[in-house]
């Protein structure tokens, strides 16, 4: 693989191919939208907890460039598990970190988008009180 | 018609040389820039222009009893000048603002606001920049006044029947563009300024696409306000221009209040300066506005009616190129001489903002996004697409590089051809 090539690795352009978790719950405890006018990229995440606030499932749905997409699918496939405090602790590095590749400051926004559209859930579910016992 | 004279193509292997840019590399290549459509290279004339200013005869303008005030203040109402003959103008109609943004503001706070009233309609089209729709959208909004905006067919043209089933005597502004920076399409607004001079209306041309490419009368166009920005036509920065008619700027109050654009000033009221200095409030950008002068002569040197020839071929040959691309979608006119040196474009599979990352790993500059026209995107059914723009400086050879990278682009994707 030339050194042009990596530009998009093929991890990247695995998930961008088949996004992991992807679809939609009807109910979810944490479930929100965002967009990126930059690229018209969208990304909405839906995360059902479990009792203890640990995630049980996980799917998003959106569309945009391979970077939005292939990072949100990235994401999710980090979430099963995972304590809601353990979910609020993952960090824009984190993120960069699963993609490998340099993005520049225009594509940070499309890179982050899901991370972002998570936080937002996140505080809204906070906002709201407890989880719905399902 | 005038016969022309045959043109003499642009010897563009010198001419490359007076812009210092086309030598950067960029990831290991030489630029491939094919985004003049969101802002032009400059020439070292511009750039060193800017230079002499700050380093030789840097003092405020209109003020100073000294030489170097004098020296600048000329060198700043030469300017307008300059840019005046560019557009077959008069120097007083030539109102230097920050960019094309800023006329559309001008003309939105000092005339709409004054002269549109309620049940009143302003006319655009859905191929406008936001610059000139979301200014409109304030005048209807403040006066209560309705927006229309005319359609565009299926080839990316204005719908003229349409056009003419919204203008009415209610019509108080119709603002187009004269050239889309999406569809590439060339408007006639010579057509549409009579149409909507017979109404009453008040005409203004979004010239920012068009002024850097053609020749532009706009005694011929018989438009009342014409916007452009410096930076798109080779000029620095912060510039742009408003053109405005002599009797309709003299009878417009001002848009901005303070220094210079006053004649005398009493505690509680002042009077207004003359024309344009009535609408150049504060100290302006001066070195800029000499550098549009400078880019002014150099578009006049080399000649705009070659300009126009030298892009055309390329556009041709890069529609030409990009079709036979299995996959890639074209928007805009299928006619050539309907369009000008801009394509958009979408490859099937990849997002417009992975391709332009990719072409960027081989030093191809293109943009990609909305375009800031995000009502066309709407009417096109996409969300964003890839835009190659092309400009005197550019060449045959850049269009092929642009087709490897999107060749290499797809090849990456997995959609080999």
């Amino acid at each position: 693989m030339s050194a042009e090539e990596m530009v998009y690795r093929e991890n990247i352009l695995a998930h961008y191919r088949e996004p992991q978790n992807f679809g939609e719950f009807e109910i979810a405890d944490i479930c929100n939208k965002g967009l990126n006018p930059l690229c018209g990229d969208a990304v909405e995440i839906f995360v059902r907890l479990n009792g203890d606030k640990v995630v049980e499932d996980v799917r998003f749905k959106g569309s945009g460039c391979a970077i939005s997409q292939a990072s949100a699918s990235m994401l999710t496939e980090t979430l099963k598990g995972k304590s809601l405090e353990e979910v609020k602790n993952i960090s824009k590095e984190d993120i960069l970190g699963m993609l490998g590749i340099p993005i520049g400051p225009v594509r940070l926004k499309c890179a982050l988008l899901s991370l972002r559209v998570l936080e937002g859930g996140i505080v809204k579910f906070e906002e709201n009180g407890v989880a719905n016992e399902s | 018609m005038q016969l022309k004279e045959a043109l003499q193509p642009l010897d563009i292997e010198s001419l490359r040389k007076d812009f210092p840019i086309l030598q950067r590399m960029v990831n290991g290549h030489l630029i491939t820039y094919l985004d003049s459509a969101a802002t032009s290279q400059k020439p070292k004339q511009v750039i060193l222009a800017l230079e002499d200013y700050y380093k030789r005869y840097n003092a405020n303008i209109h003020r100073g009893v000294y030489k170097l005030s004098e020296e600048a203040t000329q060198a700043y109402e030469d300017a307008h000048t300059k840019v005046a003959s560019l557009i077959d103008a008069s120097f007083d109609e030539i109102i230097f603002t920050r960019n094309a943004t800023e006329g559309f503001n001008l003309v939105a706070y000092a005339w709409g606001l004054e002269h549109v009233k309620e049940g009143d309609n302003i006319i655009v089209s859905w191929m406008e920049h936001h610059s000139n729709l979301v200014p409109w959208q304030f005048v209807a909004r403040q006066n209560g006044a309705v927006l229309k905006h005319i359609r565009i067919t299926e080839d990316g043209l204005l719908d003229m029947d349409h056009f003419l089933s919204i203008l009415d005597e209610r019509t108080k502004i119709v603002s187009i563009t004269q050239f889309s920076n999406v569809l590439g399409t060339i408007n006639d607004v010579k057509t549409i300024g009579k149409l909507s001079h017979e109404k009453g209306a008040v005409f203004i041309v979004d010239a920012a696409q068009s002024v850097p490419h053609f020749a532009i009368s706009v005694k011929e166009i018989d438009c009342d306000f014409m916007a452009f920005s410096g930076h798109k036509m080779l000029g620095p920065t912060g510039i742009g221009v408003l053109y405005g008619k002599k009797d309709i700027l003299n009878t417009m109050r001002p848009f901005l209040y303070g220094g210079d654009m006053i004649s005398e000033v009493n505690l509680d009221k002042s009077s207004w300066n003359e024309i344009p200095w009535k609408f150049e409030a504060g100290t302006p950008n001066i070195a800029g506005g000499i550098g549009l002068g400078v880019a002014a002569d150099y578009l006049l040197g080399v000649g705009l009616d070659r300009i126009f020839e030298h892009t055309r071929n390329i556009t041709k040959y890069a529609l030409q190129k990009l079709s036979e691309i299995p996959g890639v979608v074209i928007y805009g006119p299928k006619e050539i001489n309907l369009r000008g040196g801009v394509i958009s474009f979408n490859v099937k599979g990849i997002h417009a903002h992975d391709l332009a990352s990719i072409l960027d790993r081989f030093g191809i500059a293109i943009r990609a996004g909305h375009h800031c026209a995000m009502p066309l995107m709407k009417r096109l059914g996409i969300q964003a697409c890839a835009r190659a723009s092309f400009y005197l400086y550019n060449t045959l050879e850049d269009v092929d590089k642009l087709i490897e990278g999107i060749n290499e682009a797809r090849r990456i994707f997995g959609y080999v051809s």
